[in-house]
């Protein structure tokens, strides 16, 4: 073993101890640490350890839905017997790449797993492009989201388009067609799956508050609809200079969407068709499953063990999560954008989901870092949707009153707003007023602080054990 | 009584939850038995003149700013002249306040000409320069030095030239351009400003100020009658201790 072999067995070693350390001496799930110490030793260990993944990797990013597709793809892949290192707690920043690349390493840095798979936030894109040459690269959609930390849309695509043109090796890019964006992206790429829904009667005719692309990427003319799903997705062409949603080749058609009690459609790809049922709720689910049966199609998984695993597959933390408190249920649900928050809504309150009664929220708001900082994208979320359809709501969050001030200028009437800052007092508000369920809709750190609240009462367990 | 809004642009320059600012005027405003007409005017539409009392305008990305500026000078100048001259509201939010300036360069490309209706120049130093972004806090003198709060999020900066007053004074975040302490612009009753998005869901008394000064075109001066404000000022006073770090 030569001198940069013993580094690289002492970055894998030196990152392990890390992660072992953070978590006896819980300081927290220790999923960025041991990426930061492995780097330190040996700054080449992404590229080092991904190499040597027989299958390569997969890298999910996007603006919603990364944490589902990832793991459905995980969840798959474990099931056809393909073993994987995933950043699955959600750290999908450099570091906690290379803390999910040393946990399944030997000291020596020969990978124990076959293939990786790597949730990625969408500005780390083409800091891990490189290192990782991934083998499926899966383009979820792009939203506005945080755009303190990210600047503009038209910025995050165009550095996608740099990173997966300047070397795009042996990467087949599996982008979302129903997205203009991202097609816009993926369209030029040598290997590219585009996937879609291919169901207009689930989709609305106009566009609503929240699309982001409404006008030609190329031309600047606004693109004609002839179905709009959520958000700007959809079926779109441009009047001017002809471009369109280009035809998914991996598609769900003939939808049912049953609210929060899961979907159903057909998946048709090139390996065939097949009916399959999911827990997971919303049109928004639809694109993550089929994002990841695309992935795993290029993997060399068969649609048979693909659709079987969908079927079986439970929800990420918070995604739509159950927890069962003094006999009723409630239901954790990440709302961290406009399009996202819209569709959690609509799934809350479509009619397979209300059963009797009208349904609680409660909606917790906080800006730190994680969550963005700016608050404003509360003004583009369609709450009006909500007016007379729920019962109590309660707020919460370290913007708890910027979220009442939204809803009260929604039209909920005063009497049905409940104002409680603290996260726990909201909690037990929450569950003491509701006769059903309680949907808790929750900005990325709120969402944290509420499982840690419920994880002290037993009720959920900690995020890095998921 | 009644009210005529004129929203431009409302599906291009909607970057920050711009309609926010919207929802708050209107609602308000039938909260006191005025009755209001919103027109959405977009790209290729007439601007009627001498219709509307109030006008707003949001912020967008480049792209989208680029083409709501050759629109904004070829078909919607005049018209805009045409209100500030006989004193009805433009309310400009962050691209669209650089619009009303005389001049907007951007990081890449062309410099956009502005409408001119506030004297203001706005540079952007360049997609390597740090952007402005983050909470800030303004006193304004329109408001007897009461305190405006709010979000911002900007490359360009913007310099005021003598025709224009600042709309506030820093007290938190970096304002027009991070240098001179000031935020915003006011000339008559057109105001352009950097705190985006829900300016006027946490800042009520400005909300008010807006409309008063909006119904005055018509109707002569017109007494607001008060509106229960205690979660618009609860907002307002957890917005200021946020950006300020002290506690609510």
């Amino acid at each position: 073993m030569g001198w940069d072999g013993i580094r690289l067995a002492a970055a894998v070693t030196a990152g392990r101890l890390a992660a072992s350390l953070s978590r006896r001496l819980r300081l927290g799930g220790g999923t960025t640490m041991p990426g930061r110490v492995a780097r330190a030793l040996h700054p080449q260990v992404v590229s080092r350890l991904a190499a040597g993944l027989r299958r390569g990797c997969v890298v999910v990013t996007g603006t919603n839905g990364k944490t589902t597709t990832a793991r459905l793809i995980g969840h798959i892949l474990a099931r056809a017997g393909i073993p994987a290192a995933h950043n699955r707690a959600g750290a999908n920043l450099a570091a906690g790449i290379v803390a999910a690349l040393v946990e399944r390493s030997g000291w020596t840095g020969r990978p124990r797993v076959d293939a990786g798979i790597f949730e990625v936030d969408e500005a780390t894109v083409p800091l891990v492009w490189a290192p990782l040459r991934p083998r499926v690269a899966v383009l979820c959609n792009l939203f506005r989201d945080q755009l303190d930390r990210y600047g503009e849309i038209d910025l995050v695509s165009s550095r996608w388009r740099t990173a997966l043109a300047q070397d795009p090796g042996e990467a087949v890019v599996v982008y979302n067609a129903d997205d203009p964006l991202v097609a816009d992206v993926g369209r030029t790429l040598p290997r590219q799956v585009p996937f879609g829904i291919a169901d207009a009667s689930c989709g609305a005719g106009t566009l609503e508050h929240a699309a982001d692309a409404r006008y030609c990427y190329r031309c600047g003319q606004p693109y004609q609809y002839a179905a709009v799903y959520f958000g700007h997705m959809g079926q779109y062409r441009c009047p001017r200079c002809g471009v369109r949603r280009p035809e998914p080749v991996v598609a769900a058609r003939d939808v049912d969407l049953e609210g929060l009690r899961g979907t159903a459609f057909t998946l048709s790809t090139p390996a065939g068709e097949r009916r399959v049922r999911t827990v997971l709720p919303g049109l928004y689910n639809v694109h993550n499953v089929l994002a990841a049966a695309a992935a795993c199609l290029q993997l060399g998984v068969p649609l048979e063990q693909i659709a079987a695993a969908v079927e079986e597959f439970r929800p990420a933390f918070g995604r739509a999560e159950r927890v069962r408190v003094n006999g009723r249920e409630a239901v954790l649900l990440l709302a961290k954008n406009p399009a996202g928050f819209n569709e959690v809504l609509r799934t809350v309150l479509h009619p397979q989901s209300v059963s009797g009664g009208q349904p609680v929220l409660l909606v917790a708001i906080n800006d730190l870092t994680a969550d963005g900082r700016d608050v404003s994208w509360l003004w583009d979320t369609d709450v009006e949707m909500l007016a007379g359809r729920v019962g109590r709501v309660v707020v919460s969050g370290l913007r708890a009153y910027d979220m009442a001030v939204r809803l009260k200028y929604a039209g909920l009437p005063a009497g049905s707003l409940r104002v409680q800052p603290d996260l726990a007092a909201a909690w037990e508000e929450a569950v003491a007023a509701a006769d059903g369920p309680v949907y808790a809709l929750l900005t990325y750190t709120a969402l944290l602080n509420l499982r840690e609240i419920l994880r002290r009462r037993g009720l959920v367990r900690g995020f890095w054990e998921d | 009584m009644d009210l005529r809004i004129c929203h431009l642009y409302p599906d291009l320059l909607n970057l920050y939850g711009d309609r926010g600012n919207l929802t708050v005027l209107v609602t308000r405003a039938r909260w006191r038995g005025i009755v209001v007409a919103v027109d959405a005017v977009g790209i290729g539409d007439p601007l009627p003149v001498g219709r509307h009392d109030l006008y707003l305008i949001g912020g967008g990305e480049d792209r989208q700013q680029r083409l709501a500026a050759a629109d904004l000078t070829t078909r919607k100048a005049d018209a805009l002249r045409e209100a500030a001259g006989r004193g009805a509201v433009v309310l400009a939010i962050c691209g669209g306040y650089q619009l009303l300036g005389h001049s907007y360069r951007p990081a890449a490309g062309e410099e956009l000409v502005g409408v001119g209706l506030l004297d203001v120049v706005t540079v952007h130093p360049g997609p390597q320069a740090r952007r402005l972004i983050g909470n800030v806090v303004v006193r304004c003198p329109l408001l007897g030095g009461a305190a405006l709060v709010g979000f911002e999020n900007h490359g360009g900066r913007t310099y005021l030239g003598p025709g224009a007053a600042p709309l506030g004074r820093v007290v938190v975040g970096s304002g027009n351009n991070g240098e001179d302490g000031t935020e915003g612009a006011v000339s008559g009753h057109v105001y352009g400003t950097y705190l985006h998005g829900p300016l006027l869901p946490r800042n009520p008394a400005f909300a008010d100020h807006l409309l008063a000064a909006a119904l005055r075109v018509r109707h002569g001066d017109v007494s607001l009658a008060p509106l229960t404000d205690d979660l618009e000022a609860a907002a307002h006073a957890a917005g200021v201790a946020r950006a300020t770090g002290t506690r609510p």
